[in-house]
């Protein structure tokens, strides 16, 4: 064999960083695309966050209409519905929605409910001061609850959105939960 | 380019082959190794054909027959992952383990030892997820793009085996990529510069530099599925945080440029038989070469594709739409070539050039049906259509599979130094010819009047086109073993081939005698 021939090992070393590097973009994505979501609101993902709200003008020329869906994920016999269904607001103005619950089982439980707005870009400009989707809720067996959420629309919200779409899918967290922790959120209830 | 030099040249080292058992175990030959993956690709053929002979005769009425809808979904599962992993792209290793040293004027793969490794660890991961089929619960059948939460939630409980078995596979084809760049880069003959290549050596380096970019993502990917599903974690679970349409985006960075890894190499084949049976040169080696690397590009531009009806903004819709038609064009430059090579050629029809000639104009064909996929408002209506399924058999066996027939063909010859059987391989040419379209034809109707996919029963108005399908698959099921056939008959005997058995055929793999000795190019050739 001719003996002018490149050293192999420097360019497999630089194949298997590449490898190693690739591997670590796969999990990388994972933070990324929440940022990226975040920032563009494209997948229609509220902040987990209450936002602080700020005196702004109330746009009273403009009126939108928000709809609240709610939906149970498989498994949860939960009843979880909107007190309305929706409601007109200007942009600026401050509402409270209440959302009713009910467990009836003869268990204790705990649900988790995750937000989606549609269109998409609209998330961006839908500010939860106060919602019980920012934690998760206990219910215990047989009980039910009235779970209040405050929201305003950023008066910046784009003229073609006059009807946003709120909608709730209620999963089951009681498998993930131990008793301590189930024990601790009825006492704090 | 003596070759008389190599036959009684003798190297320090062993130069004769070991027997039994033994030799291919721990063999490091690039010819042996070659040949052991391309019949594990054939066997695995069989296997994942086996599967779609029962997704067919399910199929052949409405209603449910022949097996349960659970089995029914890991066989569709099992048979796409098999072809994809288990067929199509340990064949095209096992090609470039054959050719690209002899193409190149190498005397073997640059890192002999992980190449053993990267072929004997792949019948392990195809045994596991074979046995996964038969534990409780059964396989995966969640299909073979495992989407969460179909593979995390609802998943049996051996979706750990396929894990596993995922991982392994994308181990071996890591580092078959790997031995591919080291050996191109690092191991030509002396003016073997890049510009002179052969086409299939330039298509093998763009696919490899794809698979070590995208098997990585891919091992990530069924990773989180395994911690999302035993270990607590929400990757995918938007309970916890997660959210399950990034699995897709996930899935589909790696899964629009793994199509591309199934296609470039044919590009290559092609690129070297449509000259030989035309005794003419390639029109626009140098734009061919450029187009399979914009092809390369663009594919990691392309992936939502796959997900229009995911509910994404229109600006992305747009985005994707723009850049998928993109790819068309560097493609269309490729057809272009091939056609214009022909033109005015002396073209003569022997079965790889058969082959090849089918793959143009049906891979095209298949090129077609995904532009009309990639107009995003006409996606919502075939998006998980049998047009779907259609538009991908074509690119993939009336693309990838006939050129890997074709490219058979062209070096079975060079492989046992005997010529084939010209007959049987015509009959096998024109069987599978017709077979593949009336299989998969009548799809494209079933699709766009609005059959699923990845369902075992149906409505009763599609009952007549896959009556046809079914009888098309079963034909085309069949005409393989012909192909098997040949390829036993040839390397048993026959003719005596000559070194170079196609008068037009260039390339310094027909320098050396049939069949190539067990070492080559120990030094090397020169090149003009
Ligand atoms: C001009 C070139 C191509 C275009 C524009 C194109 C476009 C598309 C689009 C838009 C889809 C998504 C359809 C849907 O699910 O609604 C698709 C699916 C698919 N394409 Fe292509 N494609 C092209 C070439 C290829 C090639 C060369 C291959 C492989 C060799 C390929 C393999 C596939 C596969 C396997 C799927 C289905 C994946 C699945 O959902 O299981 N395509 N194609
Ligand atoms: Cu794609």
């Amino acid at each position: 064999m001719s003996d002018q021939r490149p050293d192999n090992s420097i360019l497999v070393k630089r194949l298997l960083l590449t490898v190693a590097g690739m591997f670590a973009f796969g999990f990388a994505l994972v933070p990324l695309y929440d940022v990226f979501c975040e920032v563009t609101g494209f997948n229609g993902r509220t902040s987990n966050e209450a936002a602080v709200y700020q005196e702004v003008e109330v746009d009273e020329s403009r009126t939108v209409n928000v709809q609240f869906i709610t939906r149970n994920a498989k498994g949860i016999p939960w009843k979880f519905e909107p007190s309305t269904k929706q409601v007109k607001i200007h942009p600026g103005e401050v509402k409270v929605v209440n959302f009713l619950a009910s467990n009836p089982t003869s268990s204790n439980m705990v649900a988790q409910a995750i937000p989606s707005v549609a269109p998409a870009e609209a998330s961006l400009y839908l500010n939860k001061v106060e919602c019980f989707c920012f934690n998760q809720q206990p219910l215990a067996a047989g009980a039910d609850t009235e779970m209040p959420m405050q929201f305003y629309l950023d008066p910046d919200i784009p003229d073609h959105i006059n009807t946003l779409t709120l909608s709730y899918t209620l999963y089951d967290m009681t498998a993930n939960t131990s008793a301590e922790q189930m024990a601790q959120l009825l006492k704090t209830e | 380019m003596s070759t008389t030099v190599e036959e009684t040249h003798h190297d320090t080292h062993h130069d004769h082959k070991p027997s039994g058992i033994g030799r291919w175990l721990f063999t490091t030959n690039h010819k042996d190794i070659g040949s052991m993956y391309l019949w594990f690709s054939f066997i695995m053929f069989l296997t994942g054909g086996a599967m779609a002979m029962v997704i067919r005769a399910e199929l052949f009425q409405p209603g449910l027959q022949l097996v349960e809808p659970h089995f029914f979904n890991q066989m569709t599962t099992v048979h796409g992952l098999i072809m994809v992993f288990g067929a199509v792209m340990p064949a095209f290793t096992g090609l470039a383990n054959w050719m690209i040293p002899m193409m190149i004027g190498a005397p073997d793969m640059a890192l002999p030892r992980m190449n053993n490794w990267s072929f004997w660890i792949l019948p392990f991961a195809f045994i596991i997820l074979l046995g996964s089929l038969f534990m409780e619960g059964g396989g995966p059948a969640f299909g073979w793009t495992f989407y969460a939460p179909l593979s995390t939630t609802y998943s049996s409980d051996s979706t750990a085996l396929f894990v596993f078995s995922i991982h392994i596979m994308g181990i071996s084809s890591i580092m078959g990529a790997i031995n591919v760049i080291v050996t191109i880069m690092n191991m030509r003959a002396p003016g073997m510069n890049y510009m002179k290549m052969p086409l299939f050596v330039w298509t093998w380096l763009i696919t490899a530099f794809l698979l070590i970019a995208v098997m990585p993502v891919l091992a990530g990917a069924v990773t989180m599925v395994l911690t999302d599903k035993y270990f607590g974690t929400s990757f995918f679970d938007a309970a916890g945080g997660g959210d399950p349409v990034m699995f897709q985006h996930i899935f589909w960075f790696f899964g629009h440029p793994e199509v591309y890894i199934m296609i470039l190499p044919s590009f290559g084949i092609i690129s070297a038989i449509i000259p030989a049976f035309t005794r003419k040169r390639l029109f626009g080696y140098a734009s061919m070469v450029y187009a399979t690397a914009a092809i390369a590009l663009l594919s990691f531009l392309v992936w939502a594709h796959h997900m229009f009806t995911t509910g994404m903004p229109v600006f992305a819709e747009l985005f994707f739409m723009y850049c998928t038609m993109l790819i068309a064009v560097p493609t269309g430059v490729k057809i272009f070539n091939w056609v214009a090579t022909m033109w005015r050629g002396s073209m003569t029809f022997e079965t790889p050039m058969l082959f090849a000639l089918a793959f143009v104009i049906l891979f095209t064909i298949g090129g077609f049906s995904g532009l009309m996929l990639a107009i995003t408002p006409v996606d919502f209506q075939y998006h998980d259509t049998y047009f779907v399924v259609a538009h991908f058999h074509y690119v993939l066996v009336t693309g990838a599979i006939f050129s890997i027939m074709a490219a058979s063909y062209y070096w079975l010859p060079k492989w046992t130094g005997h010529m084939y059987d010209t007959t049987l391989a015509k009959t096998h040419f024109w069987t599978s010819l017709i077979s593949v379209n009336v299989l998969f034809f009548p799809m494209h109707f079933a699709g766009l009047a609005g059959m699923p996919r990845r369902i075992p029963d149906y409505a009763t108005q599609f009952a007549d086109i896959n009556q046809i399908a079914s009888i098309g698959g079963f034909a085309f099921g069949l005409s393989q073993l012909i192909f098997l056939w040949v390829v036993i008959k040839c390397v048993k005997g026959g003719e005596k081939a000559e070194a170079k058995p196609w008068d037009g055929a260039e390339g310094l793999e027909w320098t050396v005698p049939s069949p190539a000795p067990y070492h080559t190019f120990e030094k090397p050739p020169k090149v003009e």
